[in-house]
């Protein structure tokens, strides 16, 4: 039973490793001109890295494993509350006639690559804890 | 490579000159048309000159303050008598620091041209308001220390003052000059470029002879420059060949002239050119002594004056009014208001608890006809070498002066560049920064507090703009700058850029110079003269052909907007101008009308009348014939002609109110997108069907609340995204909207913010109740159909390597990082960028900015217009303060705290505005100031910045407390953020003018129409009197005011009443009577309301009008209910600052 849950953070996390390597790659092409902003926007706007996390969360909290579920809250919750924060004129998360403003793609290339670091973090996390798991079983 | 399209301006002042001496003087010559440039560009400025009348007595200035740390070494740049041995036999002329060209115009002082206009005012020392504690009235007292912008990344502490204790910075910044780096002349073929470089282009006129190529150069004449401080022969001819214009950029400057600085190091540091006078500073007068007088130029004669004022002795005032020369002539580093009294210093504190009120009129001054400057003697000049501030810089005490308001428009500082590479520069109106001297680092401008930023007016109309036709548009290779006056060619063949630092080739075309149609002078090519220009892009510049001009108008025809009558007067209009419009043979049209449903009109040539046609599925819009609803005017004009005649019966008794204006645009959409175009909606209503439908959000009872504003953001994205597709697909749209019911501008905006459109907003616009709306309608209306229109264009700015945009301020849509996508750009639209350091500037002496405009023509054309600034790079926080550009740090501010409305809440943003004078003059304080005296102390040139914060605290955008309804209140957020600065300066500080006594002197002549000058007045009830009538300017809105006892012969000379209760209530226009009195006042109306591109609407108003409100809403300077008094400002600041 805890190797599952284990098993299906790892893949959870996985994808968010992913996801996040995917919103650098874009953001970076923004950045070099490669896309325009319109394309990059409407792209990240349908990934939705919202689900992700709050899935490994809830799966730590079924499981009550409280430290990683310590871990798991402050990226759950910082996401709910950048998606509950976008105002109502705005295309998403990421909107096409701001990003070039203010610096804002400068700070969504800094929160992506922190998301990475602290996913890696987590992936080893898992990977630990599952082998754990699977030994003790 | 034909350049037959190349307009040379300027050329024509330049061609007599040649006739005069050898082979190099012409170029010495030539640079007359300068000296007139010098005068005529830079309006007059002398802010304190009318008000104070008494005599300052010596010790009066608080300038003074300086006198106890004589600088080192002072702005005069020319050599000191040591190194400057009397060898042309007279007396030893300091020279100015921009005056080494030998004009031969008669200094200043000898010829007051332009002669006293002003009557000279009885002194207004208004006493202080009383004052108050001014915490008590701060609507947010506690929390004002926050942060305020980004640009400020806060660096809480502030640097304690380091190295920058000598105030005299940028003068002294002169002397260490590198004039001796002249690396380039090694190169005998780049010093014949230099020589020539700064001047304009003289058309047919053959350079080859006069300036053989080549080792041309006398090799005596640059060794009188490798040897600086030792003075050149007399009679060098060469004197302004030294200026290396762009061959060789280190090679600015003076020789280094004995004095070492205080402040900037010692060395020869090339950084710090940029406040560096010509080279030419370093010839001597011209060998005959009258010559060497008038040889001076009027910023030769400037420095004099203020010497004459000194000797004049306080007696003497100034004459008053304007006069030429004195601000604008020099950089504004270098201008020698410094203290005029070198009596022995009495302390500032003392001077300024005694003499409030007093201060500071004398450096304006200009006697008339003082001695003349060949009478100074040396010491004197020694005396003014040890008193020198540059004006900017000249310590004001807010608290203490009042009448700090210039009495004609602030003019745009002048960059402290060389005086050769200010006449290239482009202009202040077309592109303007808010730092006229950059600073080297961020952490440097994050010292200074002050925004970074540039403020864009591309597509301005201009009179004179140089075009050229050319196969190869030369750029640079790597970074695709065009290439401009600010490059250095390394020799004839290579040319360095000056954003990327990389080489380029010329190409062998660009070595012929259509205008002199000679070979070899690539620096003389337009392109290297003129800052702005126009090409005519090849084909490599088009993705597709050229489109036509399309012209698309949507029309609201519900019962509402039949009920406010707007039809009429468009249908009129439309068909007035119906053949101005801008266009060629292909220009095509077309309408859309709708209400609930949508009405497309198929004006197909070969029918007998328009067809209506109707689509009354507005949730699935298609187009019923999509290739005969956008017809060529050329072909169907008399259809089109009677479907504009028809339009306005056809919907006379409709009752349908509602209104479908989301399904409307997206029909009007798909209408356009094969082809780009302008699509002209006007609306008159919420939108309330379909897709894009808005409920009203705004609370009648909020509209006054000191609290938070909501709502000003948009409501939905619909706007935006279809706004984004019509960029894409080249389409602006243009926004009319004529409402007295809230119509939610902040969502319905969005729709032209982003595709580059223009709004207009014409509150309560009702046929017969409000006529001023309705010519004013009439006129924007003219205006918007006959103006020049660009066609999907796309602008990029770029900027010299270490500087990066971080944020944009417009109409349009940013691409990529540098990118704006504009698929109209008019003649109207202001844009603004914000910047940043990303890396230091170590090693720059300038920088560059380049915006390029790349538009088609409504003739089909692909044209870029090119517009390229140069600023001087300096490491020093004062010299920064000394460059700051008031207007425009306020206009960018706006534009900051428009965003910050948008994004946080209103109170952040006032707080922010608050902050940033606080900070930006806390700073100057800490870092600059180096006698600490009681009192809020600021630069001059930042003088105003307490009194711009205010009005923005009060203006119709920010303001809190006044009943303000949100529509008017996001079109005023709308309006910072794309008028041009000049327009969006009237709207945050309106003008004041008293008009009862309007004379012709000093008045402008333009057009045989004699326009006369009143002087600006502060926005204070205390400058109204009952006995005269005042007019405000306040961009689109004039206010005539008059005064209950106002002379009956005003009233009946101008108004044509016998009375005053005889004055109509609702009167907007000026009857044209056939007195002077009334001649005058329509000329100086009509005057103001030509300078600006929309048409501001005359309201002439009693006590008893309604409108008195609003009049007296914009006298910033007073108290209301809900806001802080200027004084009581000034106070709240002076208490953050000594916190």
């Amino acid at each position: 039973m805890e190797a599952a849950v284990f098993i299906l953070s790892l893949v959870d996390c996985c994808a968010l490793i992913f996801l996040s390597v995917y919103f650098i790659i874009t953001l970076s092409d923004l950045e070099c001109d490669y896309i325009n902003a319109r394309a990059c926007c409407s792209k990240l706007n349908k990934v939705i890295d919202l689900l992700p996390p709050c899935l490994s969360t809830m799966l730590m909290l079924v499981s009550m494993h409280w430290f990683i579920l310590l871990l798991n809250l402050p990226v759950a919750a910082w996401n709910i509350y950048r998606y509950l924060k976008v105002p109502m004129g705005n295309m998403g998360v990421f909107d096409p006639t701001e990003i070039h403003n203010r610096g804002l793609l400068k700070s969504h290339m800094k929160e992506a690559m922190i998301k990475l670091g602290y996913h890696l973090l987590c992936f080893f996390i898992y990977l630990y804890s599952m082998i754990l798991a699977l030994i003790n079983d | 490579m034909s350049t037959a399209g190349f307009n040379s301006q300027n050329g024509t002042g330049t061609g007599q000159t040649y006739a005069n001496g050898p082979s190099q003087n012409p170029v010495a010559l030539q640079q007359l048309p300068g000296v007139s440039y010098g005068m005529t560009n830079q309006p007059p400025y002398n802010p304190v000159q009318a008000k104070a009348p008494a005599p300052p007595g010596p010790g009066l200035y608080p300038a003074g303050l300086y006198q106890p740390i004589p600088p080192v070494s002072s702005y005069q740049p020319g050599p000191p008598p040591t190194s400057y041995p009397s060898s042309a036999g007279q007396p030893l002329l300091p020279r100015p620091p921009m005056g080494g060209h030998p004009s031969h115009t008669p200094p200043q002082s000898a010829s007051p041209s332009p002669g006293p206009r002003m009557p000279m005012p009885p002194a207004q020392a208004t006493p202080p308001p009383p004052s108050v504690s001014s915490s008590s009235y701060y609507p947010n007292p506690q929390q004002p220390m926050t942060p305020a912008w980004q640009y400020n990344t806060p660096t809480p502490p502030l640097g304690p003052a380091t190295s920058i204790s000598a105030p005299p910075m940028g003068p002294v910044a002169n002397h260490v000059n590198p004039a001796a780096t002249l690396a380039g002349p090694s190169l005998p073929s780049s010093a014949s470029y230099s020589s020539a470089a700064p001047l304009p282009p003289p058309p047919n006129m053959s350079y080859s002879t006069t300036q053989p190529p080549g080792p041309g150069m006398p090799p005596t004449s640059l060794h009188g420059y490798t040897q600086p401080g030792v003075a050149p022969p007399p009679m060098n001819p060469m004197a302004p060949h030294t200026y290396q214009g762009q061959s060789n950029r280190p090679a600015y400057g003076p020789p280094p002239t004995g004095p070492t600085p205080a402040g900037p190091p010692p060395t020869m540091k090339p950084t710090s050119f940029p406040t560096g006078p010509p080279v030419a500073n370093a010839t001597p007068p011209p060998p005959k002594a009258d010559g060497a007088v008038a040889g001076n130029g009027p910023q030769a004669t400037n420095s004099y004056n203020h010497l004459d004022n000194k000797m004049a002795g306080p007696t003497q005032p100034g004459p008053p009014g304007r006069h030429l020369g004195h601000y604008p002539s020099l950089p504004p580093g270098y201008q020698n208001t410094s203290a005029p009294h070198a009596t022995p210093p009495i302390h500032p504190a003392m001077q300024a608890a005694t003499q409030p009120y007093t201060q500071a009129p004398q450096p304006y001054q200009q006697p008339p006809g003082g001695p003349g400057p060949a009478q100074l003697s040396p010491s004197l000049a020694a005396m003014s070498l040890q008193s020198s501030t540059p004006e900017a810089l000249r310590v004001v005490n807010l608290l203490q002066e009042r009448n700090l308001l210039p009495p004609a428009p602030v003019p745009a500082p002048t960059p402290c560049l060389t005086q050769d590479l200010q006449k290239l520069n482009c202009s202040p109106e077309v592109f303007r920064s808010t730092l006229t001297s950059i600073p080297q680092t961020q952490s440097l401008l994050n010292k200074a507090k002050m925004p970074l930023g540039l403020l864009l007016h591309p597509f301005k109309d201009l009179s004179q703009l140089p075009v050229v036709t050319s196969s190869t548009i030369v750029r640079c290779r790597f970074c695709r700058t065009y290439i401009n006056p600010f490059v250095s060619f390394l020799d004839q063949r290579r040319w360095k850029c000056n954003l990327c630092y990389r080489v380029n080739d010329v190409p062998e075309e660009f070595m012929y110079n259509p205008v002199s149609r000679s070979y070899g002078e690539p620096h003389k090519r337009p392109e290297v003269q003129n800052a702005t220009i126009e090409f005519i892009a090849p084909s490599e510049y088009m993705l597709r052909p050229p489109q036509p001009a399309v012209y698309l108008f949507v029309l609201d025809v519900s019962h509402n907007a039949v009920e406010t009558g707007y039809l009429n007067v468009f249908c009129q209009s439309l068909l007035d101008n119906i053949s101005s419009l801008p266009g060629d043979s292909r220009t095509k049209v077309g309408f859309i009308t709708f209400d609930s449903t949508i009405h497309f009109y198929n004006l197909q040539e070969g029918l007998s009348q328009p067809q209506m046609l109707i689509v009354s599925d507005i949730e699935d819009i298609f187009l019923p014939t999509p290739d005969s609803l956008l017809v060529n005017l050329n072909e169907s004009k008399e259809l089109v002609q009677d479907l504009l005649k028809s339009l306005p019966n056809l919907f006379e008794k409709t009752m349908e109110t509602q209104s479908a204006l989301g399904s409307a645009l997206q029909a009007a959409f798909k209408l356009l997108s094969p082809t780009g175009g302008r699509m002209s909606v006007f609306q008159t209503q919420l939108p309330n069907l379909g897709v894009g439908a808005l409920q009203s959000r705004e609370d009648p009872n909020q509209r006054a609340s000191a609290k938070d504003i909501q709502h000003l953001a948009p409501a939905t994205d619909f706007y935006k995204k279809l706004a984004l597709d019509c960029s894409s697909q080249q389409v602006a749209v243009d926004l009319f909207l004529l409402s007295a019911q809230y119509c939610d501008l902040a969502s319905l905006g969005c729709i032209s913010r982003y595709s580059a459109g223009s709004v207009y907003y014409y509150p309560s616009y009702h046929h017969q109740h409000n006529p001023a709306q309705v010519e004013r309608f009439q006129k924007d209306l003219k205006r918007y159909l006959t103006r020049k229109i660009g066609f999907e264009a796309v602008m990029r700015i770029r900027c010299t390597k270490g500087l990066s945009i971080h944020t944009f301020h417009g109409n349009f849509f940013v691409r990529s990082t540098d990118l704006l996508s504009l698929p109209n750009v008019n003649p109207d639209a202001g844009f603004a960028v914000q910047m940043s350091i990303e890396e230091n500037l170590d090693d720059m002496q300038v920088v560059s900015f380049q915006a390029a405009l790349l538009y088609t023509s409504s003739k089909g054309e692909r044209r870029i217009r090119v517009h390229t600034l140069c600023l001087p790079v300096v490491n020093s926080l004062s010299d920064i303060f000394a460059g700051a550009d008031v207007q425009a740090i306020t206009g960018l501010l706006a534009c900051m705290a428009v965003d910050r409305s948008v994004t946080a809440s209103l109170s952040d943003a006032r707080d922010a505005m608050t902050n940033a004078a606080i900070d930006s003059l806390m700073s100057y304080r800490q870092s600059v100031l180096t006698i600490q005296q009681p009192g809020l102390l600021v630069p001059a040139c930042l003088r105003l910045f307490p009194l711009y914060i205010l009005a923005l605290l009060k203006q119709k955008a920010f303001r809190t407390g006044t009943s303000t309804r949100l529509d008017d209140r996001v079109f005023a957020m709308l309006q910072l953020k794309y008028q041009p600065l000049a327009y969006a300066m009237l709207m945050i500080h309106p003008a004041l003018y008293r008009v009862d006594d309007l004379t012709d002197e000093g008045a402008l002549n333009i057009n045989e129409r004699t326009i006369p000058q009143p002087r600006l007045l502060q926005l204070s009830v205390e400058k109204l009197s009952r006995e005269g009538a005042f007019l405000m300017d306040a961009g689109i809105v004039i206010y005539l005011w008059i005064g209950r006892n106002c002379h009956s012969n005003f009233l009946t000379q101008v108004l044509g009443v016998p009375n005053y209760a005889a004055v109509p209530d609702n009167l907007y226009l000026l009857p044209e009577l056939d007195t002077a009195e009334s001649q005058r006042t329509r000329a100086f109306i009509g005057w103001l309301r030509d300078q600006r591109p929309f048409f501001p609407s005359l309201h002439i108003i009693r006590d008893e009008s309604q409108l008195k409100a609003s009049f007296m809403q914009n006298m910033i300077e007073d108290r209301t209910e809900s806001a802080l008094s200027y004084y009581e400002f000034l106070l709240h600041l002076q208490q953050q600052i000594s916190k």
